[in-house]
């Protein structure tokens, strides 16, 4: 797929010249041929996204290691704080977003706001949805916006790799609980006593569907096979996300990042995953996940991350109001769903063509795409499945495939696959890194799409505030 | 690059043109691909492929241009069928011999075959999609590699022993090699299918492969198309080395193989097998003592003793009346498999059950996995407790079996309401009533359920015994009124029994057959009448255990005496299965419709069991005492009080235990034909397969009409003559019986 397009693209350079005059004309009239205007509506509030911020994201066990999720969020949170000068008595709400949840902070969004400074008296809840929790803490805060019942609120969210909660067995934790309601010495004894070896084996938390007991990687390899994606175009995909990402991070565009003193060690202000590799050193990896004939491998996956991000949503005219120049209009959104196990990777694919509906605009209105990168298996398997006909008709129940994004206008400072993907905080930065995209190259609408275990998917359409 | 490319699909057109142009071969047919030979299996004329003279001569053709074809370093074989690698040899194929010479000789061609596979220069990999049985299976395991799918319908297995005959392509040779004695055993003489996922630790297949969802294309096509990818680059691993055809042995394995040296463990196991093939056929089916043999002489003797006994064996047991009756018996069960009322006009999407007893529970449990949404209804909190219980208990079973994951058995209960009322009542499709076994509570349901169903509900009814006109009589629409006779337990019973009465309309009966199918049943379709089929046939025969007991044969000998002669369930022991108390009632109910040719024992007998508790295995006691958790019995010491009151002095003419046998299944068998010259069975077919799998009649004799065929009505006729000069009537032969055994070229089974 990539060596196609690329092929084309290369045989475009050759009548570069002679098209030029042509070709730039036609872009113009693209650029400002769009379905529609604007997407706001009437009787409906303007939302906007006024700042969206980050902590670098860092592969776990790495400097993180030995924080708790909170103080991640508190670091995006204050970061948040930090860079919009933003009254804390203002904030009306806080919606977080968290997978994998510590047991001692399972309200990490109140635990994170108290840390990090706002108002005791700013009320503040935690949602999770898999890898689309930050979306759904951002589409959460648009609604209490849009419903009138909010003006200004905190979304967000955090993911710690480094901890994961590691429980005791479930016959260990029976007999821990009944001791704790024995009452004799005897009766502690005997429940002492029967503590067998088996109840000492730990249960670690699995990152695989409780429906069908696959894990991601492997329902992604089947994904990749069903949609006949060779290792080699899932390893070119992963190098070009990696090489946009480095480029990107050299050139200062990943400008969404606020630097995080570690307690006891240095100040970290960048990403630590990117790592443009060479095709010859990534066809080395043996298969991760479906052995040995699978083609989804440690280098073409997104790796375990921590990284905790926060965003500013007000309404429009309360941003304003209070001097602030919003970066986005926060538009129409859509959540999607289907089978579990065959399609658990197709969120993006189900939920474009909806969204794209919704808003009345085509894709070839869309000048920013940001997809989260889970595989590269997985997104070039959304890929294919957008651009087939046959998908649209037999699967998702549509006339016409919608089409699938142009790889120019795709995750172009990198992805998920690059620079880490701590699951619940990832939403934000797609959000932020399309604003800040269109307002770098000067686009007008962003897409953000992105799949979620259990088979969900999530897209959204921003559109540019205008300069 | 491109022009390389075009050049390979130029080559490939080419390659096709010329063998669709010189052998127009329509079962075989093969594609090079690089350097792989890709061999494709598709019967045009049937579901499943099946290795007929056709298929193996157009095998043997293409294997030959594979092996000349210098350009073809490996092959793959494949089927065009997702859901059916190879399911066996052709039995029409067998079935059309006439000599155990002519079957020897097929049994050697496909071993000469396989053997030319198994030494193949070039690595032959199966790449196998659905089922890959018998023939099928011999034809992989001769291959040099196995890749299988982990698709559900991807089974592996040898069922030959089920139809009598024995894996004869070298199948008993090469299985005990590959998988180890005891596993080959346990194959060969159950014949139970394998799983992928099993058959990868067996070490019957070296690799899976995913099934795959949809993509550019429909799931199966694509997963076919898959695992043929995959298949390709193993046979060029194994070209290139990359793959090794000898895997390193496990500790596990060496020990094993170890222990296995020594002819003392080896005789050990033969020993063990042949006393637990013994014990469990009561030497009754030959087939799998013959595979011991086969298995035996290859491992002792050699492969070419071990290829020419198990040639000649299978000559042999292909003309054995056992393999006949159990090839007659897949056949019937075939048929019986099959809708020949057609298409009901409306399919059943709600079915809900009346009663949640063991019956009403178990109806609910063959429905509600089938995506069926079942309402079960109970007229108590107790009984609704206790159905829903067995309903979790059945599916949480096949969790720990492995068989369906928790979340399956949870989603799957979500299919399932309980409840005391008749709400939702409006939109069933289909009611089943299980309630007791009395006309008056029928016919109060039959009236409530009007009530509430809609116009287009069929109403059946779980009798056992009543005539289903008699039910019918309360109903304000007979045309939708059905008997469904379900066996105990409904779970493990094939058989489904369906009742029509002459005002049952087509439909109705179309679909009652198409839930019957869709529950997993095997359905025989019969005429209305007391005790339609199988419960009339099986009446006089308890009749006559309740006078054989009577004449002071112990419960456990009665026992020994029918599995003896083939029932896997002793009289005695079905008895206090199927409830004192229930066989009390047909036997008064039947004997009220019939008269004294029912007749048998004192029905007395049973009720004074009844009175005093003794309902069988339900409440501890019958003709054994059942104790929790011992699965030995112990005879009912208290029952014989109640024999030697109604003793009876038997007529040493009539007592020898053959003789006994005789007088317990020609009752049986006289009524059963009787119930097809009344026009209750459709057909013979339908009475045999009845028989065997609702009632537990002799498997080997193939169901009392071919029992009749092979036995003889002549001789049996005359055995019942005998009979009847000490009994009477009972043992009257009928009229189609005598007309059999005036006429011996007149069959049941042509």
């Amino acid at each position: 797929m990539a060596t196609m397009l690329l092929k084309s693209f290369r045989s475009n350079l050759v009548n570069f010249r002679a098209y030029q005059f042509a070709l730039i004309t036609t872009c113009l009239v693209l650029l400002t041929a769009k379905s529609k205007k604007t997407l706001a509506k009437p009787g409906v509030k303007n939302v906007v996204l006024v700042e969206g911020v980050r902590t670098p994201f860092l592969q776990s066990g790495t400097t993180y290691a030995d924080l708790m999720p909170h103080d991640l969020a508190r670091a995006a949170l204050q970061g948040l704080l930090h860079r919009t000068g933003f009254p804390k008595e203002a904030v009306d709400y806080i919606v977080y977003g968290t997978v994998i949840q510590e047991v001692k902070t399972s309200n990490v969004a109140r635990e994170a706001a108290l840390g990090a400074g706002f108002s005791d008296r700013t009320p503040a809840h935690t949602v999770t949805m898999a890898c689309i929790s930050s979306n759904q803490a951002m589409t959460t805060a648009v609604g209490l916006i849009a419903a009138g019942q909010c003006d200004a609120v905190v979304a967000g969210g955090v993911e710690f790799m480094s901890d994961v909660p590691i429980r005791h067995s479930r016959k260990m934790r029976k007999t821990m609980l009944s001791l704790n309601k024995a009452k004799t010495l005897g009766a502690r004894l005997s429940l002492l006593g029967s503590i067998r070896l088996a109840h000492l084996s730990p249960e670690l938390p699995a990152v695989a569907e409780f429906s069908t007991a696959e894990t991601m990687g492997h329902s992604a390899d089947r994904l990749a096979a069903a949609f006949g994606v060779s290792r080699q175009e899932q390893d070119e995909f992963a190098l070009r996300s990696h090489t946009l990402a480095k480029k990107a991070q050299d050139e200062g565009l990943l400008s969404d990042i606020v630097g995080f003193k570690v307690p006891g060690k240095d100040i970290v202000s960048k990403d630590n995953g990117i790592r443009p590799s060479t095709m010859e050193q990534m066809a080395k990896l043996k298969p991760a996940f479906v052995k040995p004939h699978g083609t989804v491998t440690a280098a073409n996956s997104s790796y375990l991350t921590d990284g905790a991000s926060a965003v500013l949503i007000m309404s429009e005219e309360k941003a304003l109001a209070m001097g602030y120049k919003p970066k986005a209009y926060l538009r129409d959104f859509v959540y999607v769903s289907q089978d579990p196990k065959d399609q658990l990777l197709l969120g993006p694919t189900y939920a474009t063509p909806k969204v794209l509906e919704r808003s009345g605009l085509t894709l070839a209105d869309i000048d920013v795409f940001e997809f989260h990168e889970a595989f590269a298996g997985q997104i070039l398997a959304n890929l294919k499945a957008m651009e087939s006909d046959w998908f649209a008709q037999n699967c998702m129940g549509r006339k016409a495939k919608v089409g699938a994004p142009p790889l120019d206008k795709f995750n172009m400072w990198g992805g998920s696959l690059s620079l880490g993907h701590p699951f619940a905080a990832t939403g934000c930065r797609l959000v932020t890194t399309v604003a800040h995209r269109l307002k770098k190259e000067g686009g007008q609408y962003g897409l953000v799409a992105a799949c979620a275990a259990g088979g969900q998917g999530h897209a959204m359409v921003i559109e540019a505030y205008p300069q | 690059m491109a022009g390389l490319r075009a050049l390979g699909v130029l080559s490939r057109i080419t390659v096709r043109h010329r063998y669709t142009l010189f052998s127009a071969r329509t079962h075989v047919n093969y594609e090079v691909k690089g350097d792989v030979a890709v061999v494709r299996i598709n019967d045009p004329t049937s579901k499943v492929n099946t290795l007929s003279v056709h298929m193996q001569k157009e095998m043997a053709e293409v294997l030959g241009e594979v092996w000349s074809n210098d350009a073809v370093k490996s092959a793959v074989l494949i089927s065009s069928k997702p859901g059916c690698f190879i399911a066996g040899a052709d039995i029409n194929m067998i079935q059309a011999c006439k000599s155990a010479e002519e079957v020897t000789y097929i049994s050697q061609e496909g071993q000469k075959m396989f053997e030319k596979i198994e030494k193949s220069p070039k690595p032959i990999v199966a790449a196998i999609n659905g089922s890959c049985l018998g023939g099928g299976l011999e034809f992989a395991i001769a291959c040099q590699y196995r890749v299988a799918t982990k698709s559900k319908k991807t089974v592996l297995g040898t069922p030959e022993v089920l139809l009598g005959l024995l894996p004869a392509a070298g199948g008993t040779q090469r299985l005990p090699k590959m998988v180890g004695l005891p596993s080959a055993f346990d194959m060969t003489l159950t014949g139970r299918n394998i799983r992928a996922d099993k058959a990868k630790k067996m070490g019957l297949v070296h690799q899976l492969v995913d099934t795959l969802g949809p993509g550019l294309k429909g799931p199966e096509e694509r997963t076919m198309e898959y695992l043929e990818e995959v298949a390709i680059e193993c046979a060029r691993g194994i070209v290139n080395k990359k793959i090794p055809l000898t895997k390193e042995k496990g500790m596990m394995q060496k020990v094993q193989d170890y222990v296995m040296s020594f002819p003392f463990v080896r005789n050990q196991i033969y020993n063990t097998v042949q006393k637990k093939v013994m014990k469990q056929t009561k030497g009754l089916y030959p087939a799998p003592l013959n595979i011991i043999d086969c298995v035996k002489s290859g491992v002792e003797q050699g492969s070419d003793a071990g290829y020419l006994a198990e040639s000649q064996n299978f000559g042999k047991l292909a003309m054995t009346t056992e393999s006949k009756a159990l090839i007659g018996l897949y056949h019937g069960q075939v048929a019986c498999k099959k809708n020949r009322f057609g298409v009901p006009e409306k399919e059943v999407k709600t079915l809900a059950i009346l009663g949640a007893g063991l019956m009403g529970a178990g109806i609910a449990q063959v429905t509600v996995d089938k995506g069926i949404h079942t309402i079960m209804k109970d007229t108590t909190l107790e009984g609704l407790n206790r159905g829903h219980q067995q309903v979790y208990k059945g599916l949480n079973d096949k969790t720990k079996k492995k068989s369906i994951t928790s979340f399956e058995r949870d989603t799957t209960l979500s299919n399932l309401t309980g409840q005391l009322d008749y709400s939702g009542f409006q939109n069933a499709d289909m009611v089943i009533e299980a309630v007791f076994e009395d006309i008056a509570i029928k016919h109060k349901v039959i009236k409530e359920v009007e009530a509430v169903i809609p116009p287009h509900c069929i109403f059946a009814s779980n009798t056992s015994a009543l005539p289903i006109k008699d039910i019918a009589a309360a109903s304000k629409r007979p045309e939708k009124v059905i008997g469904m006779h379900y066996f105990s337990p409904v779970d493990k019973m094939q058989l489904l029994e369906i009742i029509t009465t002459d005002k049952t309309s087509k439909d109705t009966t179309a679909s009652a057959v198409a839930v019957g199918l869709k529950q997993g049943k095997i359905i025989i379709v019969v005429g209305d009448g007391p005790g339609f089929y199988t419960t009339r046939c099986l009446a006089p025969m308890l009749a006559e255990a309740v006078r054989v007991l009577q004449e002071g044969v112990d419960p456990k000998k009665l026992d020994s005496l029918t599995t003896g002669f083939g029932f896997p369930v002793g009289a005695a022991t079905l008895a206090d299965e199927v409830g004192i108390d229930v066989a009390a009632h047909v036997a008064e109910d039947l004997g009220k419709a019939f008269g004294p040719r029912l007749g048998g024992g004192n029905p007395e007998l049973l009720k004074t069991m009844v009175e005093k508790g003794f309902k069988g295995r339900k409440t501890g006691k019958g003709c054994y005492v059942y104790q929790p958790g011992l699965k030995s019995k112990e005879v009912n010491m208290e029952l014989n009080d109640i024999l030697e009151s109604f003793k009876l002095t038997p007529n040493p003419a009539v007592s020898s235990d053959s003789d006994v046998q005789y007088r317990l299944v020609s009752r049986f068998v006289n009524e059963a034909v009787m119930c097809l010259q009344e026009g209750i069975l459709a057909n013979p077919v339908e009475g045999d397969i009845g028989a065997v799998f609702g009632l537990g009649f002799p498997p080997c004799l193939g169901g009392p009409f071919r029992f009749v065929d092979t036995f003889g009505a002549d001789k049996l006729v005359e055995k019942m003559r005998r009979f009847e000069d000490v009994y009477g009537n009972q043992f009257t032969p009928c009229p189609l019986l005598l007309d059999h055994a005036k006429d011996p070229s007149k069959k049941f089974h042509k």
